[in-house]
């Protein structure tokens, strides 16, 4: 297996002229080329510029947004974008790291409509929170249920 | 009896009697007065337990909400608390009509975690497993399309070779549906002597069977009427909305990721992409007539090119479990076994994603792993989860009748929408 490369300098030295980081350079805190995959994480406040730049760089279809929850340490969420690009033949994965008490960051539905039910997934079962969402309502459990079942420290029998 | 004067054997005019009607009874009913009503979560037309809440103006389609979760199986949590090749049986079960697609994308994803190497016996196996069961896929989506639309004779057809597919499943993996057929590293078991006969015996007969399909149905002028010129999907909209797979393709985009981003040696095979510039649920039936036939062909050059000897499983005693025979004769068998069965094995630290073209469109995988012998994520891509969101735009304006149509030409598994 090659040995990935990793930090925001490196992988500009690695990859310079992939579209992606050549787009990103500016808004990326971090940056990972590991097992042939780009990951670019940005700042949360920085999350629709950054979606707005891959896609004039050609990253037309967003494939997937999802969360991972790295309880208990900080910061606690990690949102993650997957984009791809029909002319480049390429994936970029873009990465927003979110602290546990604050979890909320800009929804991107005006960049990519289809961002509409993914972010309701991630705030139905993890508890983020998306700012401009049409409608940020549960989607896969009822509207009483208590908690999100997909952060770690939620049972996997559920709570009772 | 005398007989009745001319005009009062005319049949009245629709719009007389209902005016009269309103006349006697008083009713006055705005000019604009629309209706909400559910569509399932039990109608037989939405494959499975979607609802939608539809707001309709006469039988006209003003606005349509799909309403999920009522199939919540918590299968992602679920993968957090197995070990890594315990969740290869619950991937199975996110789209019950492409079991090995599903195994494939998972174990693609875990494989490339591991940094695996995959002999080249078992990648043509998986390519061949995979495109029958694209076949059997698209044969239920037939099926019970034309049936939502009032032909049953097409269903009774598709399920008769359904059937052949899910005998040679059961051949090779001892299950019909629920295969677990793949491993991480490989494939669980040697095919049976007579799997290969079987599969040459199907391919021959098929492309016949398609075009008895086809016979039915592409002339046949009650199926135009319903499904030429219904749930218009752009190219701009399709990809706006994520849409993948067959629908993406009948909106004239011409991507394919087995071709374009070839995984499991598919850039080995040479095939056609069925592309439609028409954007309606037609252009999405012709697609997949193509797709089933382009899947023969795929099918025939993997048994043609298959090397004859060889292992299934990568050179990894640690990941993948011993032989039955060696247990009995090797100490260091029997240890990895048991090591592999009570601890698992454990998978360096990373994130990967991993899709794959399913029947329905690109199925991925995120996985992400901490290290250990569980999967800290699992996250699934579904590709009706995202071509749901464009079902309003196909459907709005139009009539309460083609909402049956269009939902059928998605070919929505409810399986892989909830989590």
């Amino acid at each position: 297996m090659d040995a990935g490369v990793f930090g925001t300098q490196a992988v500009l030295e690695a990859l310079p002229e992939n579209a992606a980081v050549k787009a990103l350079a500016s808004l990326a805190t971090d940056a990972k080329f590991d097992r042939k995959e780009l990951t670019i994480t940005v700042a949360r406040e920085n999350i629709i510029a950054a979606c707005k730049e891959v896609q004039q760089a050609g990253y037309n279809f967003l494939e997937d947004v999802t969360a991972v929850d790295w309880y208990p340490s900080e910061p606690r969420f990690q949102v993650t974008y997957h984009i791809l690009s029909h002319s480049l033949k390429e994936r970029v994965r873009v990465a927003v790291r979110l602290n546990g008490e604050d979890a909320s960051l800009d929804s991107i539905t005006s960049v990519w409509p289809s961002a509409n039910f993914y972010e309701r997934e991630v705030f139905d079962l993890f508890g983020v929170r998306f700012g401009g969402h049409p409608n940020l309502t549960r989607i896969m459990m009822p509207t009483d249920w208590n908690g999100h079942p997909l952060r770690k420290d939620y049972p996997v029998e559920g709570y009772r | 009896m005398a007989p009745t004067s001319a005009p009062d054997m005319l049949i009245p005019d629709v719009e007389d009697v209902v005016a009269d009607a309103r006349r006697r009874h008083g009713v006055t009913p705005p000019a604009d007065q629309t209706m909400v009503i559910n569509l399932g979560p039990q109608h037989p037309s939405t494959h499975g337990v979607l609802r939608l809440v539809l707001e309709i103006d006469g039988e006209t389609v003003v606005s349509l909400a799909p309403d999920i979760g009522y199939l919540h199986t918590g299968i992602e949590k679920t993968c957090e608390a197995k070990f890594y090749q315990q969740v290869v049986p619950l991937t199975d079960r996110i789209d019950y009509l492409c079991p090995m697609t599903n195994n494939l994308a998972y174990c693609l994803a875990v494989e490339k975690l591991l940094g695996l190497e995959i002999p080249e016996r078992a990648q043509y196996l998986r390519v061949l497993l995979n495109e029958l069961t694209r076949i059997q896929s698209h044969l239920v989506w037939l099926g019970t399309h034309a049936m939502d639309i009032g032909a049953l004779t097409v269903f009774l057809y598709c399920f008769r070779e359904r059937e052949e597919i899910l005998r040679i499943f059961e051949n090779v993996a001892g299950q019909r549906m629920m295969t677990s057929y793949f491993r991480v590293g490989g494939l669980s078991l040697e095919p049976p002597l007579d799997f290969y006969q079987q599969v040459e015996n199907f391919l021959k007969i098929m492309p016949g069977r398609i075009q008895q399909y086809e016979d039915l149905l592409t002339g046949n002028p009650i199926w135009l009427k319903r499904i030429k010129g219904v749930g218009y999907l752009s190219a701009a909209d399709a990809i706006a909305l994520g849409v993948t797979g067959p629908p993406l393709r009948a909106s004239g985009v011409d991507w394919d990721l087995r071709r374009d981003m070839p995984y499991s040696g598919y850039e080995k095979f040479q095939f056609k992409v069925p592309v439609s510039n028409d954007c309606d649920v037609w252009a999405r039936y012709i697609v997949r007539m193509d797709e089933m036939r382009e899947s023969v062909k795929i099918c025939q050059q993997a048994l043609a090119g298959m090397p004859t000897s060889g292992p299934i499983t990568a050179d990894a005693p640690k990941i993948i479990l011993p032989e039955r025979e060696k247990m009995k004769t090797q100490m260091e068998a029997l240890i990895h076994h048991f090591k592999i069965v009570t601890e698992g094995f454990p998978v360096p630290a990373g994130e990967v994603f991993q899709a794959v073209e399913s029947p329905r469109g690109e199925m991925g995988y995120y996985v992400v792993s901490d290290g250990t012998a569980k999967p800290y994520r699992v996250h699934m891509r579904n590709p009706s989860y995202a071509t749901l969101q464009a079902l309003e735009v196909m459907c709005k304006g139009r009539l309460l009748a083609d909402v049956v149509a269009v939902i059928g030409s998605i070919d929505i598994v409810l399986g892989e929408i909830d989590r």
